[in-house]
């Protein structure tokens, strides 16, 4: 039997000084393999034209389309009707900018973050455009792929309870990012250059390790293994560091 | 209103964009680049297979040189590219590769010793150069005579494309995102920037800019099924054409992948293929090796599209309610294979199929995905009819593709042209004084509110444009496929210019306060349609098959005719055509017209046919 499905989707256009924040239902029919983006867009061309959600890839792939589903941080383009209650409820992902109902600003959080991190290889290696490439293990290059697999859709943030709790808390999503280049051997930063970055409460120390990171990374990083990784690494860095002998 | 002054603005942050913009930063100028998305959701992150240059590291790729890969490249594109670019191309693909790798792209590397691979579904076994374990490795990829498609895993893409944003900021290149630009500050001559509407608060911005870069990627999204990102919808393609002085070059050679998935239309990279996949019709039976003994599911993408559609038509198609299918097969290749370097093939299989690759076939169709036209450049990357005005990436017909451009060329593309048309802005910059006349800058500011206003108002009509859009989509979906003919050209040509007159009365349905969406696609929908009006038009007036442009009523190949680029300028805004321009495929030949080695077909060939040294 076909579903009917009612949508509970929360609304606010932060720029009309007529709207105010509430919840507004949508009801549609459930067709085959539908996914919550082919539902918002009928909703849209259909029913309020004015509805604002953010989809690009519409493919698991680009990350832009996260959203609270039901209480949960996840990919709206991935995630499918027949998986959730004919009752479905959409809100914003908190820790963002609201730009309006379900859209939030990633851009902006994400570029001050690797202004933080310094999201980029370090190294006095001047590129030579006549020389062979530099040669790198592909065990190696495989293990940095891993981690570079993140998409940046800010689920991890949203459901971290340290990120709702101190704006300036990095977020594992931010900490993945050091382990990569930390493992890069083309990076030439050394570990106590990485301890001045996140050796402190708005990165590792601030994590209170309840992993609510890692259960919603659509792309399942390994978000707790990088989270241990970091630790045992900058706890070591912190001691080096305190000890006068202890090099760099 | 804010205004920004800039010495380059690139509409645009994917790679193209971005590559152009770091060569101008590394050289002190400022820059700053436009995206509707963040940078890194641009649609250069969904390429998963992979980049061509001639690195020749791998064992299947050993004795692999440009000179090989330009083969490839003109064949490729069946004679219709500009071979002074095809050449620039192929001589620094390799520069741009080792670079991106100096910049922190994971390539995966030649693991030294015995390995196996597949082709046509049999296994075959290989020996990599131990002297060559750590270099940059490469993937079989489609009209290539040599392994040559660098990768990562399968997220080619999103790896380089991370990687350059990276050195972006890096080298203090703003990205403004949720930003689009709706039309170009110009007077006729130069071009002088863009005005652009935030996509958060929904107001109007003035950049201004010495030198404007237009690397908005492709317009695929005028067509119904497309892998394309919903992005991709050719809106800032759209402010070029308005200018009524900037052609684009050969709109109609549009091309399709055979292996859109049925019904979402996401791609599954042409690594499946490369990799060893195999096509297999409703019997669950090979087919392509019938109609191509020599290069089967590896031809060119038009070629197979073309045969799939044909064996479609032999009866032979998958029935389904969403029409007919074939199967790609890449059980074979094994669970280790396909979890890790086809890991989200896996994911889309699963996540939207419901299916398991490593035991199930993937529904699969020829879909639109890549639009080898698009602003009309010189080598240098410089727009034709405006100065200040450059193009690359997908947005631009530098025109390395001509009728058909190979998987993996497209990427490498991206990156070798933002870095040759990166330093030919940058000397541009050089000798450029910034001249900005303020009423011109009014005047489209002016148009530019007014025209929102009377969407707001319904000033012209109460035509929903979601309606509008579909209309113009069913009309390219039907009547410019694959398999084109004159009377569905004709038919399309038609539908497409009531559909622009619909589009002129949209009016909006909301209040347009704010990011409003509907407004976003109100403001380029008539854009959208001259778009594809230039598609069908131009395929219309183009008697000949060339590439993806297939003719069923002029089969031939016609180089005596139609060794050309179709240019395309919508001169006045009452027109309800555009006006089509030609101009010779190539000012030189390095190789001259000849038979592509798969594919089938003839050839009228040229009164003249040029000397040049044979292949
Ligand atoms: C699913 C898929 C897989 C692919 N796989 C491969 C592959 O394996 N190998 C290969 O070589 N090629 C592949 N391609 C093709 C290749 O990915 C693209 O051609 C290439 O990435 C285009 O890059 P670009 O920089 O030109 O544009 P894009 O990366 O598309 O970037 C366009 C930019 O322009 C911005 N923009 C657009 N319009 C506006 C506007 N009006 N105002 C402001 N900004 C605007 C966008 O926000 C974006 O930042 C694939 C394509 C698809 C669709
Ligand atoms: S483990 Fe740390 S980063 Fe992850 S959700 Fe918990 S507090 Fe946040
Ligand atoms: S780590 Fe996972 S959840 Fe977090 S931003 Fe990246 S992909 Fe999203
Ligand atoms: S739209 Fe790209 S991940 Fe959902």
């Amino acid at each position: 039997m076909a579903r009917t499905l009612k949508f509970n989707v929360f609304r606010y256009n932060p720029m009309d000084e007529k709207s105010v924040p509430h919840m507004d239902t949508f009801v549609l029919p459930e067709i085959p393999s539908m996914t919550l983006f082919i539902a918002l867009n009928q909703i849209r061309e259909e029913q309020d034209p004015s509805l604002q959600f953010d989809f690009c890839c519409r493919a698991g792939i680009c990350g832009a389309c996260g959203m609270l589903i039901n209480g949960r941080p996840g990919l709206g383009c991935k995630t499918k009707t027949k998986d959730l209650p004919d009752e479905i409820t959409l809100l914003p992902l908190p820790v963002f900018k609201l730009v309006g109902d379900l859209s939030v600003d990633t851009g902006t959080w994400f570029r001050e973050m690797y202004a933080k991190v310094e999201s980029w290889i370090h190294t006095d290696t001047v590129f030579d455009p006549t020389a062979e490439e530099e040669r790198m293990d592909n065990s190696i290059a495989e293990e940095i792929y891993e981690l570079e697999r993140c998409v940046e859709c800010g689920c991890c943030v949203a459901g971290c309870g340290t990120a709702r709790m101190r704006k300036d808390f990095m977020g594992a999503v931010a900490l993945n990012r050091v382990a990569r280049f930390l493992i890069d051997p083309r990076d030439q930063r050394s570990e106590a250059d990485y301890y001045d970055i996140i050796g402190t409460d708005e990165g590792i120390f601030g994590c209170m390790g309840l992993l609510g990171c890692e259960d919603v990374c659509p792309k399942e990083l390994p978000l707790q293994d990088q989270l241990g990784f970091l630790r045992r690494k900058m706890g070591l860095a912190a001691i080096k560091r305190f000890l006068p002998f202890g090099k760099k | 209103m804010q205004t920004f002054y800039t010495d380059v603005l690139s509409i645009g942050a994917g790679l193209a964009g971005e590559r152009v913009a770091i060569e101008a930063a590394g050289a002190g100028f400022d820059a700053i680049c436009l995206s509707i998305v963040p940078a890194r959701r641009s649609h250069s992150s969904a390429a998963q297979g992979g980049m061509q240059a001639a690195l020749g590291n791998s064992a299947m790729g050993e004795g692999d040189t440009p000179d090989v890969h330009f083969n490839d490249t003109v064949k490729g594109s069946d004679w219709g590219c500009d071979q002074e670019v095809a050449r620039i191309f192929c001589d620094n693909a390799p520069i741009a590769m080792r670079q991106m790798a100096h910049w922190g792209v994971p390539w995966n590397r030649v693991v030294g010793g015995k390995g196996f691979y597949y082709k046509g579904g049999e296994r075959f076994e290989k020996f990599e150069k131990p002297e060559n374990e750590g270099l940059i490795t490469a993937r079989n990829f489609g009209g290539t005579a040599k392994w040559r498609t660098c990768y990562t895993s399968d997220g080619t893409g999103h790896t380089v494309l991370y990687t350059m944003d990276n050195r972006a900021a890096k080298m203090g290149v703003q990205v403004h995102d949720k930003v689009e630009v709706i039309s170009l500050i110009q007077d006729g001559k130069r071009c002088m920037g863009a005005v652009a509407r935030c996509l958060k608060t929904g107001e109007l911005r003035v950049y201004l800019a010495k030198a404007t870069l237009v690397a908005a990627g492709g317009f695929g999204r005028i067509y119904r099924e497309s892998t394309n990102a919903v992005i991709c919808d050719g809106g800032a393609h759209a402010a070029v054409l308005d200018t009524g002085v900037v052609p684009l070059g050969n709109m109609e050679a549009v091309q399709f992948h055979p292996t859109g998935i049925v019904p979402t239309y996401i791609l599954v990279t042409e690594g499946c293929r490369g990799d060893g996949g195999t096509l297999l019709d409703v019997n669950q039976e090979r087919f392509m090796n019938i109609y191509e003994p020599e290069k089967a599911e590896l031809a060119s993408r038009d070629v197979v599209s073309r045969w799939m559609m044909h064996h479609i038509r032999e009866g032979k198609g998958v029935k389904s309610p969403y029409g007919e299918h074939l199967w790609l097969d890449i059980r074979h290749l094994g669970e280790q294979h396909i979890r890790g370097k086809l890991r989200e093939v896996d994911d889309i299989c699963q996540n939207f199929l419901g299916i398991d690759p490593v035991k199930d076939l993937i529904p699969v169709k020829p879909v639109q995905h890549y639009s080898m036209g698009g602003v009309r450049t010189n080598k240098d990357g410089a727009a034709y009819g405006l100065e200040g005005l450059f193009a690359a990436g997908e947005a631009a017909c530098w025109d390395m593709h001509g009728f058909n451009r190979l998987g993996g060329n497209s990427l490498a593309e991206t990156v070798v042209a933002g870095m040759v048309v990166g330093g030919k802005v940058v000397e541009y910059l050089q000798g450029a004084e910034a001249q900005f006349k303020t009423s011109v800058i009014e005047d489209q500011v002016a148009k530019d509110r007014n025209r929102i206003q009377r969407l707001i108002d319904c000033a012209d009509g109460g035509e929903d444009a979601f309606k509008v859009r579909a209309a113009m989509q069913d009309a390219l979906q039907d009547g410019v496929h694959i398999f084109r003919s004159h009377n569905d050209l004709e038919q399309a040509v038609f539908q497409l210019q009531e559909v622009h007159e619909r589009a002129k009365k949209i009016g909006l349905k909301s209040n347009g306060k704010g990011a409003n969406p509907e407004l976003a696609l109100a403001l380029k929908m008539a854009g959208q349609v001259k778009l594809a009006l230039c598609v069908a038009y131009g395929a219309l007036k183009r008697t000949e098959s060339r590439g993806s442009h297939a003719r069923e009523d002029f089969p031939e190949r016609n180089d005596r005719d139609w060794l050309n680029r179709t240019l395309a300028t919508w001169k006045n805004e009452d027109d309800d055509l555009p006006t089509l321009n030609y101009e010779d495929a190539t000012p030189s030949f390095e190789i001259p017209p000849g038979d592509r080695g798969y594919g089938g077909g003839t050839i009228i060939p040229m009164d003249n046919p040029p000397a040049g040294k044979e292949d």
